[in-house]
Formats: C-alpha cells, sequence, structure tokens
C-alpha cells in the first residue's frame, strides 16, 4: 500500500474509532478543519510510526497544516 | 494583600480589560457593577465552588471573591458530577457560583448564586474581610481531585519577583485560567494590562483572530497547544513580543518551530506546577535549563534535584492539600518534589519524563492505575500496565500492555478482548485517558515487593 492509501485509510479509521465526521480528504484540506482533534492526529501518528516504522516530525522543519503536507512530510520521509 | 484592592490601590482605576468570546469587560466598570447578581454580600465569609462553565463569568468571580469569600474553589469545567460531591465536602464548601453553562453540573448544595458575563450596575462598597484561599484542583491517583491550597501571595510571588515589563500588555492564553498554568496569566494580566481569554467553543484560528484583533503582546500555551497553533496555520496572524510555554516538557523539535513562526518574539518556556508553583524561566532556546539554576544561592525559588527528580522550596510553594485523608505536599525540608525526572547533558538538565509514571497528555495528568484499574475490570483480563508513549502532537499518550487469564474455557480472540476493554475504557474515562494500542503480552513483571515494575519516563 502506498504511503497516502495508509495514511487515508487511517484517518477514516481514526475518524470512525473516535466518533468524528470526517471531511472529504482532499490535499487543501486543513487538518484542524478535518473534524480531528488532537488525541485522533496523536493516534494516527503513532499508529504511522508503528506501521512505518518513522516518526518524521522529529526532524520536520515546520508542522503540517494541510492534509497534503501531511502526506507530504511521510513522503519524503520514506524516501 | 487583596485582588481588588491591589488592582486599585491609592485610587487607581484599572485600565485593561477581559476578552472573552462572547465579550468583553472593562476592569474599571467592576467599580459600579457587579456579575453576581447582588448576591455579593451573602457569600462573604463563607467557601465558595466557582463552578461557573464560561471563562469569562469565573474570571469576574475570582475578582469580586477575593478578600470577600474564607475560601474558593476554582473547578475546572470538566469537573464531573461524580467527583463535585467529594469537592464540596473536602473543602467545606456552603455555597457555589454558577451559570447557565453549569446548570447540568450536579451534586453541588449549599447557596446558589447565578452569574454571568454580562455586568449588572450595583451601588456596592468593595472591601476586604478575609485573607482568602485560592483552592486549585489537580487530578489524583483514583481519578477523584486533590485540592491544592493557595493564597493570592503564594499565587502571584513569581510575578512580584521580577520587574514589570513596560507599557499595557496584551496577555492571551490557550490555558483555562481554573488550572495553575491559566491562572498565572489571569494574574499576570489583570496587573499588567488585558487577557484575552481561549472558549472551548472556537477553533484555534479563531482565537488567534480574535487575539490579533486584541493587539496581544504576550501568549501562552502548552507544547501541545502550540502545536496545534502551528498546525492550524494562524500563527501569522498575530505578532507577539512574547511567547510562552509550560505544563509540559518543551523539547527542541517546538522551541524551533515556535523560533521561526516568531522570529521577532522572546521564546521562553517555564517550569510551573499546582503544588510547586513556579519555577523558573528558560529564555535561551533551548530545551531544559542551565545546571547553575540548581541550588543557586539567594535565588527566590529554590531549585534542588535528589534522586533525579527536581524539588521546589519558594514562597510560590502551595501550603497544602485540603481534606481529611490528605497526604503531605511538602517534605521535611519544606521542598515540593515535583515528581519530575531530570538528567544532566552537557551542563543543563532536561526532562526524561515524570516519577511514578505519571503520564501528561498535552498538559493533562493521567495516573496509570486509575487506566488499570478500569482495564483490570474486564473479566478475561489477569493484570494490566498502563505506560507513556512519547508523541509528536500531545508530548505522550497512554498505552497499554495486558495479560489475559490464562485456561479461561471459552477465551475470546484477542482483538474481541481488546475491542471491549477499548469500549470500557471510552465509558468510563476521559479520552485522553483511553490508551492509544493494546498490546497483549504474557507477563509483567512485579517487584520482590509484589508491585507491577513501571518504567520512570
Amino acid at each position: 500500500m502506498s504511503v497516502r492509501a495508509t495514511i487515508t485509510s487511517l484517518f477514516e479509521q481514526v475518524a470512525h474509532e473516535q466518533q468524528r465526521k470526517l471531511s472529504p480528504l482532499s490535499d487543501d484540506l486543513r487538518l484542524l478543519e478535518s473534524g480531528l482533534d488532537s488525541l485522533s492526529f496523536a493516534l494516527i501518528v503513532a499508529r504511522l510510526e508503528d506501521k512505518l516504522g518513522r516518526d518524521p516530525f522529529d526532524t520536520a522543519e515546520s508542522f503540517p497544516v494541510t492534509f497534503g503536507d501531511f502526506v507530504r512530510l511521510y513522503e519524503s520521509h520514506s524516501r | 494583600m487583596w485582588l481588588w484592592g491591589s488592582l486599585t490601590a491609592s485610587g487607581a482605576r484599572p485600565s485593561g480589560s477581559l476578552h472573552g468570546a462572547g465579550a468583553r469587560i472593562d476592569l474599571a466598570s467592576l467599580a459600579g457593577a457587579s456579575s453576581l447578581g447582588g448576591r455579593l454580600e451573602a457569600l462573604r465569609g463563607r467557601t465558595v465552588l466557582v463552578a461557573a462553565k464560561d471563562q469569562l463569568t469565573s474570571a469576574l468571580a475570582l475578582i469580586e471573591l477575593d478578600g470577600v469569600v474564607r475560601r474558593m474553589v476554582l473547578c475546572p469545567p470538566d469537573l464531573s458530577a461524580d467527583h463535585a460531591p467529594a469537592v464540596m465536602r473536602d473543602s467545606g464548601a456552603d455555597a457555589y457560583v454558577t451559570d447557565a453553562g453549569a446548570a447540568a453540573v450536579h451534586g453541588l448544595e449549599g447557596l446558589r448564586v447565578s452569574s454571568g458575563p454580562a455586568l449588572q450596575p450595583s451601588a456596592l462598597a468593595r472591601r476586604r474581610s478575609h485573607d482568602t484561599e485560592w483552592i486549585l484542583l489537580t487530578s489524583g491517583t483514583s481519578g477523584a481531585p486533590k485540592l491544592v491550597r493557595h493564597t493570592l501571595a503564594s499565587l502571584t510571588s513569581a510575578l512580584t519577583a521580577q520587574t514589570a515589563p513596560a507599557g499595557p500588555l496584551v496577555w492571551g492564553t490557550f490555558y483555562d485560567i481554573r488550572r495553575y498554568g491559566g491562572l498565572q496569566i489571569f494574574l499576570r494580566a489583570l496587573f499588567q494590562g488585558s487577557l484575552v481569554l481561549a472558549s472551548a467553543a472556537e477553533s484555534t484560528a479563531d482565537f488567534l483572530a480574535r487575539a490579533a484583533a486584541a493587539g496581544v503582546t504576550h501568549i501562552s500555551g502548552t507544547p501541545s497547544h502550540w502545536r496545534r497553533a502551528l498546525m492550524s496555520g494562524a500563527t501569522a496572524r498575530i505578532s507577539p513580543r512574547y511567547v510562552r510555554l509550560s505544563g509540559e516538557i518543551a523539547d527542541q523539535a517546538i522551541l524551533d518551530s515556535l523560533r521561526s513562526a516568531f522570529p521577532e518574539a522572546i521564546v521562553a518556556h517555564a517550569f510551573a506546577s499546582t503544588e510547586a508553583g513556579v519555577g523558573f524561566e528558560v529564555r535561551d532556546g533551548l530545551a531544559g535549563f542551565p545546571a547553575s539554576l540548581v541550588g543557586a544561592p539567594g535565588a527566590a525559588v529554590e531549585i534542588d534535584v535528589a534522586g533525579g527528580t527536581l524539588r521546589l522550596r519558594s514562597a510560590g510553594n502551595a501550603t497544602d492539600y485540603l481534606g481529611a485523608q490528605a497526604p503531605a505536599l511538602k517534605d521535611s525540608e519544606g521542598f515540593v518534589d515535583t515528581g519530575d525526572r531530570v538528567e544532566l547533558r552537557d551542563g543543563r538538565y532536561v526532562f526524561i519524563g515524570r516519577s511514578g509514571g505519571v503520564i501528561n497528555v498535552g498538559g493533562l495528568k493521567v495516573y496509570p492505575e486509575e487506566v488499570e484499574s478500569v482495564i483490570n475490570a474486564h473479566p478475561g483480563v489477569r493484570m494490566s500496565l498502563v505506560k507513556a508513549r512519547r508523541s509528536p502532537i500531545t508530548g505522550a499518550v497512554v498505552t497499554a500492555e495486558v495479560v489475559l487469564l490464562e485456561g479461561a474455557a471459552e477465551a475470546p480472540a484477542e482483538e474481541v478482548v481488546k475491542g471491549e476493554i477499548l469500549q470500557a475504557c471510552r465509558r468510563s474515562l476521559a479520552a485522553h485517558k483511553v490508551p492509544m494500542t493494546i498490546r497483549i503480552v504474557p507477563a509483567l513483571e512485579v517487584s520482590e515487593s509484589g508491585k507491577l515494575v513501571r518504567p520512570d519516563a
């Protein structure tokens, strides 16, 4: 599964678990307008670390603002 | 000292304002108006729970009640009906201040005073009759709050120890002022200018827009608040001179991010806790704090490291815990053990976690024992260990390791048990206490004394 597909399915899974209504995931969707809260993001980042074996926030120069930023942060870290 | 008296010392009129999400109150208007519906004198000498949901309403009540009531208890907006009766009992409360939003909090008894952010003109003469005790709540092992006793003098000792910055300041804070970190900012703002209060109902971007409109110069929050602000993409709306972090470990990544988001501002991280008060503030942009702060002679706050944890002794320490079975708050030397573990690396102490395994999720404490008791109530569970896992979003998150009962005749699949445990946790625990992940393990290490071996960090 591609990094993007993994991230997309995790957003959907966590939104379902946390009973939150997820906005349609487009690249320009602002993360804080996605319907998820900080705990949901913490959950997604922890599961991504388990799945992909990395936490790109450690070395990130800026925090991701949009869903596209978030995906690119993980994609660039995989290269 | 008392709050209103200090704000109006030698006939001065306070020039600042409190900005709530829906209303703005000029402090000077409190000279001839009240938020308590004409009931201020009825509360004189009593012990009062300030249990309004709305922050601005609570802020006004704190200003009006200090010097008037014997004791006031600052209830955070998430005080549950389960714990309200114990808080009333342990504080000896015989009255409470409430508002429309708090009507749903049951278990409160005594004289009820309705309050709101709209002031009513009132011909009151404000006068001081009591050295009011300020009681703050902090979470305890069982999930029930502990009551921490302060005075206005202990709460403002960090403020009076430093020279006041020049000019009127506009403070903003992501914190709730009913918790220690937010209360510090509230008191600073009262003496130094104005304050923009956050609202749980508004987005981070909307709060920052409001703070910008009020001309915010100084702004504070936990590292988690700040990570969220950076993720909002809205930090460019404000241009503060001073950005403060406290309440959680400030790691180098968040300090660097804030430095680049606010190149003109001082980025300072402070150490404070409800019990120990304000410890110190570090402004050099580096995580941790210089070892020279420890044992510095003649310091207003004495800082000590004993057995790897940070201890503080100062006029900012709380007095004690309230309640019949309350533990001691200070050790025999008068120091408060903060429970924060530090390690010396290259001349700097860095924070590595909490002793006793207490987990700090976005500035909120989680006691592993409370979560374990919920997990252990599952009929298929023998024992469990709840611990912290590092998170770049909330600092830490909660995870659990679970040992299942062996040989249960019709043992359900592990995934089913995990699902049931999570459901039970979501039912009875606040969201930040629910484990992110549950791992089924064959065994957990138990020490010679029969206790679970807990990691320190």
